[in-house]
Formats: C-alpha cells, structure tokens, sequence
C-alpha cells in the first residue's frame, strides 16, 4: 500500500471535482483527485445529450464535451488523478454523487432512468422496447427521446404532481416533438406481469385519491422511475458529517466546509444541481475555501441563512457578512414575476425580481459588499430567503 | 409544408415557457400569446422549419468502450434526424478515436457534421 500526502484531497472526479481541483491547483496547493470510475467526468459521461457548458464555456456542449474540457484544464493544472480508485472512508475531505431513488423492488423491467441512461448510452444495451416513464424528471424526459430514437415506443409520462418536475426545453423537445403524452396529476397505481413488466395500470387523482372509474391500461415491457435525485452520502454520513434532512447532503457554512474541520463538500453530494456549470462554479469557490482554510483564513463572523416563505433550501446554510457569496436556492412554486426578498431581523435587506421561478430550476443570488454594508447584525441575527 | 396550418407551441428561449399559437395570415406568419421578440423569432422558425441538435451514440469495435457518443454540430430538419438516426446505428467506429473528428462530413449538403464527442483509447 502506497502513502501520498497532499494539501487536498478531492474525492470524486465528476464536473465539480474536477473544477475544485483546478482552483487548488491554481493557487499553488497540491491536490489529488481519487475517482472510483476508470475514467474522469462522473454523470456526464452518460450525459450525451446537449445542454452543457453554455457558463463555463460559451458554448453548448454535450456532457462528455464538457468533461473533456474540464479533463485537459485538470492535466494543464498538474493534477495527480488515481482513477479506479474508491474511498472507502474519509480521513481527509469528501465529494460524490448521485443516488436514484426507487420505490422498491419489482417485476424485471423496471429501471431507473438513470440506469436505463447507462445501459443505452454507454454498454450500448436497449433495456425495453415498450416504455412507460413514471415522473417527470428531466432524466425520464431526456431517455424518452432517447428511447424513441433507438427504435424503443414510449407510450407516456406519468407525473403526480399537476405540473412537471423537468424544464420546458426537455418538454417540448423530448415529449411534444413524438406526440409523447404527459399524464399530469397521474399515477401508476398498479403494475402486472409475472417475470417481467406486462402492463400498468395510469389513475388521474381526484382530490388527490386515484380514481378507479376513469383508470385506463398501458401495455408495456419496460417501466423507468425519474422521481428525483438525492445525494449519495454514505461516506460523508460515516464521517460522521452532519446531514440536512432538506438536501439530504451536508450541512455547510459560508466556506462550504461541513461539520467537520477540514472537510468541504460541494456538486451534486451537497445539493442535486440541474446544470454541471452551477456545480463547477460552486466547486470552484469550494476549492478557494479549502486553500484559505488551509492559510488559516477565516471568518470572523457568520450569519445563518433561513429558508423562508415558497424556499425548499439555500444552500450554504450560512454567510460571512464580511465577504458575502454566491448561494443557491430552489423554489416550493411555480409563478411568473415573482420576487425574492431578503430580511435581516425582520428588515428588508435585499429585494430581486425573479422573472419565472419554479422547483426544476434553480436560482442563484450573489451577494455583494453593498448590499451587506447597511445591516446591523445582533449576536442571533438570521438572514432569511423568501420568494413571493 | 401545408400552410393555413395552425401550430400550438410552448416558447422555449427562455424559462418563461410562454405558450404561443402561431398561424399563416395574409402570407405572413403570425405568432400570438409571445410576451417578447425572441418569442416570435422562435414561433416563426418552428412553424416554418423546425430544427434540432441530433445526439446519439454508434457502435464501435471495442468491448471496453462499445459506444461512441456523437452529435451534430449544428441543428438540422426535423424531418430528417430519422434517416440520420438510421445511418448512425448502421456504422461501427474503429478505435481509438478523438473529440471533434467528423465520422460523416457535410450531411445531405446541409452544411452539417456528425462529430465524435468523446475521446476514446484505442486497445491497450
Ligand atoms: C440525466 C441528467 C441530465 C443532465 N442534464 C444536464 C444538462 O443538460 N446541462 C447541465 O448543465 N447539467 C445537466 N445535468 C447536471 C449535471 O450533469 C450534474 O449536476 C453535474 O455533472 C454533477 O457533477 P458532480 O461532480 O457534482 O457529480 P458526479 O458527476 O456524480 O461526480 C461524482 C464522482 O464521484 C465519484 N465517487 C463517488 N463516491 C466515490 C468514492 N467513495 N471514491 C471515489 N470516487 C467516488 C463518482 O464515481 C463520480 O465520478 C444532468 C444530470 C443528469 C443526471
Ligand atoms: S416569448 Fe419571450 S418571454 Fe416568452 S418564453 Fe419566449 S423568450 Fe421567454
């Protein structure tokens, strides 16, 4: 068994630690990325679809375009990378990635989305040929169209909620282009077949109950789940990490640092980000943070940042009011002209048109000097986050 | 395309999603339900001739890698991203192979390239 020793660890080599590594670097500091897959890039590599890169890049790239990109600033950078590497538990800092959750276990035929991703666009396997996609994630809107074009028929989108869980752009482009019909305030509330899948049975609810009456069949082989994202987090969890039961990822201050000296957290094990380039960016801060920890940089005094009205989560949970950042938030609604208001001990601090907000779609704020120059801050001060 | 046709269609240029019926009037195009230009710039291209990116994989030669992600380099017909579809599954790639190199030049004369979006190693 090797020993190496290195300022900063980066566990996970997927968009953001690539990007954490490059600002560490950057600043002079050595850095390993340890990554258990053969290859850099994590979710991207299955990603092949467009849509990436237009912040990072200016361009729009498909996932494996963007994580070459990244690949080639991680050589320049000098970075040592030991791929098919896996940590097993964390002496030193952490980064990860994505779980897909499912209800369950059933009949052969039932996939998440993002393994059926996998299997297709990367062992070039074609799980189904009769689809049914239950949720309306973006991953189950985006392997809609990608089955359609391996020959496979989707026959619909069941989503429980009255609006869809993905963007407009993946509505439009993966459903509506294939007359693939989206069964808003719908549920699959039966599935049949012995060995494998053979048909569901589609309810709309009714005040919120399925109604049998008006229940029809869907012939069909193959199920896939796209009913979110959540962080995997097992090693930071053993870690002994705290975890917020919002996020399911760590709990971090203004310097992306979690409950634990030392260790960062940052990408889709912090909070599950819709774009790679909001990831990276936010890694990129993640690595800055971790360089001036190092430096014994730190802050004097931090603010706890509180969810309030129609907000999910902000993530960091805390700012230093001496140098405010960026922060992420999502949405409990959906509306148009909406506006995000800031408050201070029940004083407006900050006011933001947000022209169209809805829980898909994530919002970011930067706080500057200005706006924190005029707060009188009392020792038990919260800033709260508010969309009305 | 049949004129006099009339399209339902959600604007997709930005978040907004506007919702946008666009119809043939007097030999213009009319686009309504936009709340702003690129609304009516979309409506009229998609009404006309729509386009999209095509990306997809093709087949290679290599069991560690058995596929090769690629993808347009602009956005084509609507119409013909199915004979597209076709010839993509028909080819098998020798490895290795770089990001960026074009496995069809100029697709039907439409100015288009189908390029290989990832590097793939050749066998050890
Ligand atoms: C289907 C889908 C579609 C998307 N579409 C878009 C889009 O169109 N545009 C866009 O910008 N974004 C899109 N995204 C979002 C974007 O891809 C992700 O937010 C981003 O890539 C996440 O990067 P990450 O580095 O945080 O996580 P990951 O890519 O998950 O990287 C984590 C890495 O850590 C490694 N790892 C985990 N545990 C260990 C361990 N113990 N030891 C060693 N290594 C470990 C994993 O192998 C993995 O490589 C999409 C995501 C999905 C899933
Ligand atoms: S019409 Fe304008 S405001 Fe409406 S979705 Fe399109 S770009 Fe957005």
């Amino acid at each position: 068994m090797q020993e190496r020793t290195y300022d900063v660890a980066v566990i996970g080599g997927g968009a953001a630690g690539m990007a954490a590594a490059v600002e560490v670097r950057r600043q002079g500091l050595s850095c390993a990325i340890v990554e258990r897959e053969n290859q850099l890039g994590g979710i991207l590599m299955q990603c092949i679809h467009n849509g990436f890169g237009v912040q990072e890049f200016k361009q729009e790239l498909s996932g494996p375009e963007f994580a070459e990109e990244f690949m080639d600033l991680v050589a320049d950078a000098n970075t040592d990378v030991f791929l098919s590497t896996t940590v097993d538990s964390i002496e030193e800092s952490e980064h990860g990635k994505e779980l897909f959750c499912s209800p369950g276990t059933r009949p052969a035929g039932v996939f998440t989305a993002g393994l059926a991703q996998r299997l297709v666009n990367v062992e070039g396997y074609i799980p189904g040929k009769n689809v049914v996609i239950v949720g309306s994630g973006d991953i189950g809107l985006i392997m809609a169209r990608r089955m359609t074009w391996v020959g496979a028929k989707v026959h619909g989108v069941v989503e429980i909620q009255p609006y869809p869980a993905g963007l407009t752009r993946n509505i439009v482009q993966c459903l509506n282009d294939f007359k693939i019909p989206l069964y808003l305030s719908h549920v699959v509330s039966r599935i049949d077949g012995q060995n494998r899948v053979e048909k569901v049975t589609v309810s709309p609810l009714v005040n919120g109950i399925p109604d049998e009456e008006q229940s029809f069949e869907i012939p069909c082989d193959t199920l896939l789940l796209s009913v979110g994202l959540v962080p995997e987090n097992e090693l930071s969890e053993n870690a002994g990490v705290d975890i917020s039961p919002i996020t399911s990822g760590a709990v971090v201050d203004s310097t992306m640092m979690t409950s634990i000296p030392g260790i960062f957290s940052c990408g889709n094990v912090l909070h599950v980000h819709d774009l790679a380039d909001y990831a990276a960016e936010e890694a990129r801060r993640t690595g800055a943070y971790a360089v001036a920890w190092i430096q014994n940089k730190k802050p004097n005094r931090q603010v706890r940042i509180k969810a309030g009205a129609n907000v999910r989560y902000v993530s960091p949970g805390m700012i230093n009011p001496e140098s405010p950042d960026k922060m992420y938030l999502r949405t409990l609604i959906v509306k148009n002209n909406a506006q995000l208001v800031m408050k201070v001990n029940n004083t407006i601090v900050k006011e933001k048109k947000l022209s169209h907000v809805q829980p898909s779609e994530m919002v970011s704020v930067k706080l500057t000097p200005k706006d924190v120059e005029n707060w009188t801050l009392e020792p038990d001060s919260i800033l709260e986050v508010s969309v009305q | 395309m049949s004129a006099a046709e009339t399209k339902e269609m959600i604007c997709i240029s930005c978040p907004i999603g506007c919702r946008m019926t666009v119809y043939e009037e007097n030999g213009s195009i009319v686009v309504k339900g936009n709340k702003c230009g690129r609304g009516k710039v979309y409506g009229e291209e998609e009404y006309l001739a729509p386009k999209r990116m095509v990306t997809c994989t093709v087949a290679t030669d290599s069991e560690e890698f058995p596929r090769l992600p690629v993808r347009t380099t602009a956005s084509i017909p609507k119409e013909t991203i199915d004979e597209l579809l076709q010839e993509l599954y028909s080819m098998k790639i020798t490895l290795p192979v770089k990001r960026g190199s074009s496995l069809i030049e100029n697709y039907h004369d439409t100015g288009v390239d189908i390029i290989a979006t990832m590097t793939l190693p050749g066998r050890a």
